[in-house]
């Protein structure tokens, strides 16, 4: 059931509008929708990867952070360069929380930050020298990395530094990948079309690296794509596809490595968690190499549940077998973690608003514990993200694309949930308005949240946010607790 | 004193800028007034009569090898040449790299917080390359920099093309600052009626033609010992000619918002002068071989 009625929703979203001048109304009501799961398509009723309107506090990022942040940056064994000014590369840096397996500086670079620090001097007479100097520097002070990628900032593209060439050079001299990247930030509405740039790069430049070369394979090797690692999500998921039978040949890009990514197309599944920041390399891995790809969600027993009978329905029985065994076997661990949280956690209501896959695909886990998402929405969702997420989300529940700060505070105040899980920008806001709140970027510093080892550690952490005393004692001792309310209702 | 006047001299590409600058300066400078010349070209030519060098030694490319421009000294920078006229080229990047309109905008920053603009100048040159082709190139007609711009053309069509593109730069300019258009200066390439044309395209942009330089070989004679005219042979006619120009621009007072022409207005221009035909609209869009069937 849904917090509100389809009606008390629509006249939510009518009032909210009601502040805004006549031109933003229009534009901001086209994002906005109540959800009818009977709907096939979300195009009639909601826009998305629009512009942000000024003044909104739009919470996105740009095609830098897309790429270098999102899709480059995890890859351990490559070195991201960050071309430009120090901003971008520095707070950038280490911020999403990448697990890998290496020694920091000696054969995986994630946390560290490379950048061409661009002076004056470099935007008047172009970047180009200094570049290939850093490569250079790169390589010998370096050694074991694997390739490099060239992440340009926004004057890169401005004063038309020939990053290109300098790459293609630069490759020669070191005899490794150097991969030009073209996602300078003013590039398109959000850090979505990063992501696609990034994708791009990719195929061009690393995809078909060792093609026709030999690789030993097997019927069951399968790669994840769109996993980050995120406090060690992509490890999570790996065991369950090991536990079942097959060979996960490679990660994209949490803790992933070059030969791994230039080895995926040789596998025979391609897994995609998170559809929206790689569903362009799946899509063209199908098309170039014949490889299916199947999106899951290893978010909570159910969605792991279905998803591993899914991936398993691509295999012969021994893995289809692997699969029910999986299942069978974590079923009395992920029964205990019910148990213990779902009475502290029943029937309390949940409001999302994330990025590329969490606002749909932790609504299963949700609902594993008794709880309920009452409204999600994504930071620089396509519409094809939004089709998937009618299906995921309750009738007459809030749906938000691009959301502003001051329809989130709104609707958050109107729905008044038990929950929110956003991120770090929003996360203040709400503590302040006395309402419990975990991070669904960076998981606030905890996780894993895939898989059957992430669920005990996500059923813990909402248990222990939404449960926590301090929300009872946030009217201190000298103000009484009926002249809070009327100042509320004032 | 005098309050400084500071202009800036625009024009198509290869009009003969520098020159004109140059000899004007070298004149202005004869009669006593005190001149600053600053290059606003990555090529750096705006100096080289009034130095007698090839190149100065830019802004830009110093600061480079200093490390950053906040290394440099004024007198890094500043050169003094013929007159006590002093010069500085703002530099920047060869052809194809880089941003030469950030490298104005650094160096025009850089000499305003040196104080380079001091008390005793009378004026400030700014020679800008060919046509304003980015912000950058802008920045001496922003607030508080050149109120004067004096626009070199000649009788050609693209020259005047050029002036009247400049025209509405300074048009947008104008309105959020105090700069004006001060002239057209013909710097004559022999074209027919030539002054008579410059003028009527002065009319029409709302200014004045301030003078007519005639085309003459002591330019070139000078020239090709990195000197100016005034400097190489003070008595020639030529110095003359520079001399009325800098002794009108000493008295100009006709400083206006320039209203730029549309394009038809500027080919009925150029026709009435005959330097273009008339359009023959039948045969826009259409093959050599098509209209060679309609011939037949």
């Amino acid at each position: 059931m849904a917090a509100l009625t389809r009606e008390a929703t629509e006249a939510l979203i009518a009032e909210v509008l009601e502040v805004y001048p006549e031109k933003a109304k229009k534009d901001r009501a086209k994002h906005l929708m109540i959800n009818d799961k009977t709907l096939e398509s979300s195009k009639k009723c909601i826009t998305s990867n629009r512009k942000s309107l000024p003044g909104v506090m739009t919470m996105r990022g740009c095609a830098y952070a897309g790429s270098k942040g999102v899709v480059w940056g995890p890859i351990k064994d490559i070195i991201s360069i960050s071309h430009g000014p120090i901003g971008c590369g520095q707070y950038a840096r280490a911020g999403r929380r990448n697990y890998y397996v290496g020694t920091t500086g000696v054969d995986a670079f994630c946390e560290l930050n490379f950048t061409s620090d661009f002076q004056e001097k470099d935007i008047v007479f172009g970047g180009d020298k200094k570049l290939a100097k850093l490569i250079e520097e790169i390589e010998q002070l370096f050694p074991l990395n694997k390739g490099i990628s060239v992440q340009s900032e926004c004057p890169i593209g401005l004063i038309g530094d020939d990053i290109e060439a300098v790459s293609k050079k630069a490759a020669a001299a070191i005899g490794k990948p150097v991969v030009p990247v073209r996602c300078e930030g003013f590039r398109g509405v959000s850090q979505s079309l990063g992501h696609h740039i990034a994708n791009d790069s990719v195929r061009d430049w690393i995809l078909s690296n060792r093609d026709g070369q030999a690789f030993e394979t097997t019927p069951y090797d399968v790669a994840i794509l769109g996993d980050y690692n995120i406090g060690g999500d992509a490890w999570a998921s790996r065991i369950l596809l090991e536990q079942m039978g097959l060979r996960v040949v490679a990660q994209w890009s949490g803790d992933g490595t070059l030969a791994e990514m230039e080895n995926t197309p040789k596998v025979k599944l391609n897994l995609l968690h998170c559809y929206r920041s790689m569903n362009y390399i799946s899509r063209h891995m199908e098309e170039k190499y014949g490889i299916p790809w199947l999106e899951y969600n290893f978010f909570g027993p159910t969605k792991i549940a279905e998803s591993l009978r899914k991936i398993a329905s691509f295999f012969d029985d021994k893995i289809k077998e692997g699969a029910e065994r999986v299942i069978a076997q974590h079923k009395e661990m992920m029964d205990a973690v019910i148990a213990k949280y779902r009475p502290r956690l029943e029937g309390k209501k949940v409001m999302l608003y994330v990025g590329g896959l969490r606002p749909r695909h932790v609504v299963g886990a949700y609902e594993d514990l008794g709880m309920e998402v009452v409204g999600t929405g994504y930071e620089f969702a396509h519409n094809d993200d939004y089709d998937r997420t009618i299906k995921d989300m309750g009738d007459a529940t809030l749906i938000y694309d691009d959301v502003t700060g001051y329809e989130f505070e709104e609707f958050v105040k109107a729905c008044k949930p038990d929950l929110i899980g956003s991120g770090i920008k929003e996360k203040y806001v709400f503590h302040k308005m006395g309402v419990p709140f975990r991070q669904l970027h960076s998981w606030d510093y905890s996780g894993p949240y895939h898989g059957v080892d992430g669920f005990a550690i996500f059923a813990r952490d909402m248990d222990m946010t939404l449960n926590n005393p301090c929300w009872s004692k946030l009217t201190p001792p000298w103000v009484k607790k009926d002249e809070v309310a009327e100042k509320k209702a004032a | 004193m005098a309050k400084l006047r500071q202009c800036a001299i625009y024009g198509k590409g290869g009009i003969g800028k520098s020159t004109t600058t140059q000899n004007l300066v070298a004149a202005l400078a004869e009669s006593g007034k005190k001149v600053m010349i600053v290059g606003c070209d990555p090529k750096a030519d705006s100096t080289r009569l009034i130095l007698h060098s090839k190149a100065q030694n830019t802004v830009m490319h110093l600061a480079a090898e200093a490390g950053s421009v906040e290394d440099l000294e004024l007198e890094d920078v500043m050169a003094i040449g013929f007159g006590g006229v002093k010069c500085v080229e703002s530099g920047g990047p060869e052809p194809g790299v880089g941003c030469a309109g950030r490298g104005v905008i650094t160096a025009i920053n850089f000499l305003e917080e040196e104080g380079a603009y001091d008390e005793d100048l009378d004026f400030v040159f700014y020679d800008v390359l060919g046509d304003v082709v980015c912000g950058g190139f802008a920045m001496p007609i922003r607030e508080n920099k050149a109120q004067e711009i004096y626009i070199v053309c000649s009788g050609e069509m693209m020259a005047m093309y050029a002036a009247n593109n400049i025209a509405k730069g300074i048009v947008k300019y104008a309105n959020s600052g105090g700069v004006r258009l001060a002239g057209l200066i013909c710097n004559s390439r022999k074209t027919d009626r030539e002054d008579e044309l410059i003028m009527a395209l002065a009319a029409k942009l709302g200014t004045q033609m301030i003078h007519f330089v005639p085309r003459d070989n002591a330019v070139q004679h000078a020239e090709i010992r990195r000197m100016t005219v005034i400097e190489y042979d003070p008595t020639a006619k030529q110095a003359d000619e520079y001399r009325a120009l800098a002794n009108k621009i000493n008295n100009n007072t006709k400083f206006v918002i320039p209203t730029p022409i549309e394009m038809e207005e500027l080919e009925e221009l150029l026709m009435e002068f005959g330097i273009m035909e008339a359009e023959d609209e039948s045969v826009v869009g259409k093959t050599a071989a098509e209209l060679a069937a309609e011939a037949a």
